[in-house]
Parts: C-alpha cells; structure tokens; sequence
C-alpha cells in the first residue's frame, strides 16, 4: 500500500476548495468575523458583540408590530410559526439547524427583509452580530 | 445518446400532461423548485392556477411589500419565477373589490364558493388563524394537493 493515494485524498477537498471558492458551505463563525470587521469599520468605540444585548434585540419590538421572536419564537432551538402565515418555519438556532448561518445570500436575504419588517430598516453589523452571538449561545 | 435523451424528454411531457390532468381531481402543479422554495419560505407555495397573469405580475411587482412584509427577491430570481406563474396562470381574468386584478386568492369568486361551508370559528380558530394557511385543513397543499382525501377540519 503506497502512501501516495492517501495523500492524493487528503489534497482533493482543498483542490475542490480552490476551484470553487464560492460553493464552500460557511460557519456561522464566518458570518460573526464578517459582521464584526464591519462594525469595526462603522465604529471605532466598537467593543465586541453582546450575546445578552442579542437576546434582548430579538425578543423585543421596535416600533412596528413584529420582533424577530414573532416568527422565529421565543426559544430559537424550537420551530417557529410564521406570525400571518401560520407557515411553519426551522429553527433559527444553528445548534438546532445546521442549515442556518451556512450560505452568505440567504443570510443577506433574510437579514434585509425581517430587517425590514421589524425594524423598518436595514439592521446594523452591530445588531446582527448580537443576535448571531445570542443564537450561538443556545444548545439543543 | 440522441435517442435516450429524445426518451427522456418525451417522458417528461407525458409526466407534465399528467400533472396537469391532475389538478382536476383537485390537485395542482405548483411548478418549479425557485418557486416552490422562495414563495413557499413563508406561506405554502399557492397553486398559480389559482390567479390570473396581471395578478401575478402585480405580485411579483411589488414583493418588497408584499401584504405589510418585506419579500424581495433579486430581479433575476424573481423574473424567473415569474414566467413560471404566468405560463400556468388561471386565463379568466379577475378583478379585485376595490379595482385592480384581484391580488388574495381568498378573494377570488371560485375561493370563496369553494369555502362556502366552512364556518366562521374555524378560520379565526389556533390551529388556522387565517385563510392564508391552507395546510391547516389541506394536510397536503405543501405538495399542491388540495383533494378531499387529504382534506380534515381541525377541531
């Protein structure tokens, strides 16, 4: 048995990663490095993000008639309910739901439209690394 | 190789006839899968036999404020989906209470008639809590089947 395959293998994922940088699945941890790196640029008293300050965000109104609890529930490990639809909707809580916080466009996608809808703008890095910092610290 | 791929698409036409043929027995084809997962990301992903092109097109129009929620779409994305709705709209028009082509399938003349026995408490009950969950009594409309058999009242 030559080492030779063994190493072949162990070279084809970063040579797949290389080809198609784009298709690589991502962490949540990604997406807290990107929106920390932009909070940084936006403010220079910037001290980290608040996973309490995230709970907090996320379970209260701000002015209009949803909170991102609305849909996503109290306790983001358990499924949710959309609030008009009655839809049921995955946990939000990457603990409970691998697929959450893992491709950048619906991570976009939906950030500008509960953004939207909440808060009647767009929500800032500051904000969405909080939530994402509070969502991370929940266990299934 | 020619030959299997002329198989192939000869087998999904008859695939698609028969789909189509389906929707009489109340069950319809929701179309493809962009539809099926963006549409069908808050609400169930409503059959497009159910709405004539001009309301689709208004629809799709104005997603970013789509009954008091935010649901835009990239233009590509939502252009695609789209031609997908109006190739399979409803081809009697119809138009809204207030003017306009009729924008909730709820208020569609053939909804309500199809609706005309369900009792008031039921809409507004926990497990329904609106006319826009059809799957609360349709256990199956996730998949565009709407037929009696998989139809049950919640209590």
């Amino acid at each position: 048995m030559s080492a030779k395959p063994t190493i072949a293998y162990l070279l084809l994922p970063l040579a797949l990663g290389l080809i198609v940088p784009t298709a690589r699945a991502e962490a949540p941890s990604d997406f807290l490095a990107r929106f920390d790196q932009v909070a940084r640029a936006a403010d220079a008293g910037f001290r980290g993000f608040s996973a309490q300050r995230g709970e907090r965000f996320f379970k209260s109104r701000h002015g209009a008639d949803w909170s991102c609890a609305s849909c996503h529930s109290d306790n983001p490990v358990a499924p949710g309910r959309h609030a008009v639809t009655g839809k049921a909707i995955g946990p939000l809580a990457p603990a409970a739901n691998a697929e959450r916080f893992s491709s950048a466009r619906q991570v976009e996608k939906w950030f500008k439209r509960n953004c939207n809808d909440v808060l009647e703008r767009a929500c800032t890095a500051q904000e969405k690394g909080d939530v994402l910092a509070y969502l991370l610290t929940l266990r299934k | 190789m020619k030959r299997n791929t002329l198989t192939l698409g000869l087998g999904l036409l008859a695939w698609l006839a028969l789909g189509a043929a389906w929707a009489d027995g109340g069950r319809f084809d929701l179309g493809g899968p962009v539809y099926r997962d963006e549409c069908g990301a808050c609400h169930v992903a409503y059959p497009p036999q159910l709405l004539p092109a001009a309301s689709w097109r208004e629809l799709m129009r104005t997603l970013d404020r789509h009954f008091g929620a935010d649901a835009g779409l990239e233009p590509q994305q939502a252009a695609a989906i789209l031609d997908g709705l109006v190739a399979q709209a409803r081809r009697r028009p119809e138009a809204a209470p207030r003017g306009g082509p009729v924008l909730r399938i709820t208020q569609t003349a053939w909804f309500r008639h199809e609706h005309d026995e369900v009792p008031a408490r039921l809409w507004k009950g926990p497990a329904v809590k609106g006319a826009a969950h059809c799957a609360a009594c349709h256990r199956r409309a996730e998949a565009g089947d709407y037929g009696e058999r998989t139809l049950r009242l919640p209590r």
